[in-house]
């Protein structure tokens, strides 16, 4: 669970100061899905970096299971990152020189796993998003939707608790916008993870349980309904306490 | 995944490996010519030194110059008996020894005793100089030298000088030549004048030749005189037969004719005596110290170790030489750094512009040090790739050199009239330079060896190289944040 309180990021460049977040205050159940749209230079990417402990707030702190983010050591950061958050990029940020089974085995590496176990998790990773052809191929050698597939079995191949995307189709064609967002939302139900996407697309935006809306650093939540938990995981709790929760946390949304 | 995620880069990035190993390739090439350039100079002024002294000679001592007087003993006097005859035939040779200064043959054994001494030879270098004239009496006319002196059928030539000025007048026809003779000491061969030499045709002296009236000549000698083994010959009236020919191990002979010590003392009328004392000391390395010893037990000497006469060598082999030792010394070291310079700043430029794929990596729990070792270890393997386009180059340089092998001459400090031996160590007293300028001169041809030391050298700095830019790079990529993940690439 995430618990996000007075989260402040200020970016300084000289003289100027930008202030990207300002106090946001956001709980994220385990299973959740969060969607986050808002205007261009809203702090959304900013937002998504504290959660994923890429980077560290000014000031306010981002909770993870009672583990202060922005408090903790680097090594003991790097080390989260590594076993709990996956994370997907709008220009997919796949190594150009590795392969897609390389790509995928990179996430692997910080956990010290023995490189046949590797070969065959990425191997099988790549072809749960449909690439089980295309192991040998670099990134140049595969389309847009391919290569975010890539990045996708990368996130997911250590079995991240939590998911993150920053704007994941915001370099794709509408077909293969469609395919990666129906792949991303079945995956976040079958593995139960907590998936937090930024989107400029408005389409994927009205069909999310939960909206975040960040303009100048500051959050709103819209309560939109429908399953806004993944069911399966290991946070999964029974339809009459989903109900429940999902009730409650509207009202506590306003 | 270390050395999977290097072989992806290096063969999928070959350009830009490329370009890094070669900047240093460029360096190390240099570093590889220079050095061996210079390790051929050195061997060149090897063999011009070892032309003079001989396999094993690491000194010689020779008397302590003396300030030359206004009419040095060195000018030889030609006396004539003159005779009423309208015509003669005469024939005379003046004996003298080289820079007519010489030791007394005791200082061998004493120089021989000095501690850090393997072994001294004594050798007695003559200057021998024949006129033959057919003459009426007249006048005398030098053509070469305003130092003759008019006279009659007595006419006397004071220059001495190199060359053969003929003296004509009054009906007076002669010529004037010199020829360079070294007295051996026949028990020890290898070391002295005859060690320069090896001989092609007869024998050599043996132990028991102490006094015999035989010689090897040189084979220039020989040949311009067409003498042969068996023949023989005569100087100032004492006949003596050629036993061998000597061809000396450089392309200029020194010495003409060798004779036995005693013979030589006797024509020299130096009973005892010796001009140069060979000198091989036990432990190369101790030259120095065994200079300074016997220089200080004995006093009125001159000693000469091959550091010293290296530095009486000039003409194109010591200007090459230099130009190797100081400007490609530092024209390397310059190329070098800036090749280091270079590769640094294209490997952390290079570094830059991966800022989002490293940034990605800290992103998905890479810790810094697994970035910073993958950059580093792209940028030795660059490195070594430059060391071997490297050694490559500079062997291609270096053997281009051996090829081509350009001429350089190498002119030793003045020597004696005839080009003879007495000069050479301690380079042409004041007296001989009075009476001659002749300089001894020896054709080299430069090669460029390149030993093992160099390739070593060349593996080590490239290696260096590829550090330098590594700790560059990787201070690089270590700054970087998992944040850049996100940085949008300018
Ligand atoms: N590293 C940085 N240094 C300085 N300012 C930054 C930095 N990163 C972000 N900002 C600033 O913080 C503000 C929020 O940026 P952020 O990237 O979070 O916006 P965004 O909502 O993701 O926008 P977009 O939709 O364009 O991606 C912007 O004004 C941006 O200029
Ligand atoms: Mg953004």
């Amino acid at each position: 669970m995430y618990k996000l309180t007075g989260v402040t990021k200020r970016y300084t460049r000289g003289k100027e100061t930008v202030e990207a977040l300002r106090g946001v205050d956001l709980t994220i159940e385990d299973g959740d899905q969060l969607v986050i749209q808002g205007p261009t230079g809203g702090g959304k990417s900013t937002l998504l970096q504290m959660i994923g402990g890429l980077d560290r707030p000014t000031s306010g702190s981002v909770e993870l299971d009672g583990v202060d983010l922005a408090s903790i050591s680097e090594a003991k950061l790097t080390r989260l990152r590594a076993e709990k958050i996956g994370i997907i990029f709008q220009s997919f940020n796949l190594i150009p020189t590795l392969t897609a089974q390389e790509n995928v085995e990179t996430a692997l590496v910080p956990l010290g796993v023995k490189p046949a176990e590797r070969r065959e998790r990425a191997a099988e990773a790549l072809r749960s998003v449909g690439l089980g052809e295309r192991l040998t191929h670099v990134p140049t050698e595969l389309s847009g939707g391919q290569q975010q597939r890539v990045a996708i079995a990368r996130a997911l191949v250590k079995k991240p608790k939590v998911l993150l995307a920053d704007e994941p189709t915001g370099n794709l064609d509408e077909g293969t916008r469609d395919d990666i967002v129906g792949l991303l939302e079945g995956l976040w139900h079958e593995y139960g993870l907590t998936f937090i996407m930024v989107t400029h697309d408005s389409s994927i935006a009205r069909r999310a349980p939960r909206l975040a809306t960040i303009k100048a650093g500051q959050i709103s939540l819209t309560e939109q309904g429908g399953a806004r938990r993944a069911t399966p995981g290991p946070s999964a709790q029974a339809p009459e306490q989903q109900q429940y929760a999902q009730q409650f946390g509207a009202a506590q949304g306003y | 995944m270390f050395g999977i995620y290097l072989k992806r880069e290096l063969s999928r990035r070959k350009k830009a490996a490329l370009v890094i190993a070669m900047g240093l390739a460029l360096g190390i090439a240099l570093v590889i010519t220079v050095n061996s350039v210079s390790a051929g100079m050195q061997q060149a002024q090897g063999k011009v030194l070892k032309s003079l002294y001989g396999l094993g000679t690491d000194m010689t001592v020779t008397k302590a110059r003396t300030a030359p007087t206004s009419s040095s003993s060195g000018r030889p006097k030609f006396d004539f008996d003159a005779k009423s005859d309208s015509s003669t035939t005469q024939s005379s040779d003046r004996v003298m020894t080289q820079g007519g200064q010489s030791l007394k043959s005791s200082l061998v054994t004493e120089v021989a005793a000095q501690k850090g001494v393997a072994s001294a030879v004594g050798a007695l270098s003559l200057n021998v100089t024949k006129v033959d004239g057919s003459f009426t009496q007249g006048k005398a006319k030098s053509s070469t030298s305003n130092s003759g002196q008019q006279g009659g059928p007595g006419g006397q030539n004071g220059g001495g000088s190199t060359g053969a000025p003929q003296v004509q007048g009054g009906g007076a026809s002669f010529d004037v030549n010199s020829y360079s003779v070294a007295g051996v000491d026949v028990t020890h061969q290898d070391l002295g004048p005859l060690a320069t030499s090896k001989i092609t045709t007869g024998k050599t002296f043996t132990a028991a030749q102490t006094s015999a009236k035989v010689a090897v000549l040189s084979k220039s000698y020989a040949k311009q005189n067409k003498y042969t083994v068996g023949k023989t010959f005569k100087i100032s009236g004492t006949k003596y037969t050629v036993i061998g020919i000597a061809t000396p191990d450089s392309s200029e002979s020194t010495t003409d004719v060798y004779l036995p010590l005693k013979q030589a003392q006797t024509l020299g009328d130096a009973k005892n005596k010796v001009t140069t004392i060979y000198v091989k000391a036990t432990d190369s390395k101790q030259i120095a110290t065994v200079k300074a010893t016997i220089q200080k037990n004995i006093s009125g000497t001159t000693v000469t170790t091959s550091a010293d006469l290296a530095d009486t060598v000039s003409g194109s082999l010591s200007t090459a030489s230099n130009l190797a030792t100081s400007v490609g010394k530092w024209l390397s070291i310059a190329v070098l750094i800036a090749a280091f310079l270079v590769a640094a700043l294209l490997t952390s430029s290079a570094v830059s512009r991966r800022v989002r794929e490293f940034g990605t990596l800290k992103a998905l729990g890479w810790p810094s040090r697994k970035v910073t070792r993958q950059v580093v270890g792209e940028s030795i393997v660059n490195g070594l790739l430059g060391g071997v386009l490297g050694i490559a180059l500079g062997l291609g340089a270096a053997y281009t050199v051996t090829a081509i092998s350009p001429k350089l001459t190498a002119e030793l400090g003045s020597t004696g009239g005839g080009g003879g031996m007495g000069g050479g160590p301690g380079g042409g007293g004041p007296g001989q330079q009075a009476a001659s300028a002749a300089k001894n001169t020896i054709d080299i041809a430069l090669t460029a060896p390149v030993s093992v030391t160099t390739i070593a050298l060349a593996a080590g700095l490239a290696i260096t190289g590829g550090l330098i830019a590594g700790a560059m790079g990787g201070w690089r990529a270590s700054r970087m944040r998992p944040a850049d993940a996100l940085r949008s690439v300018s």
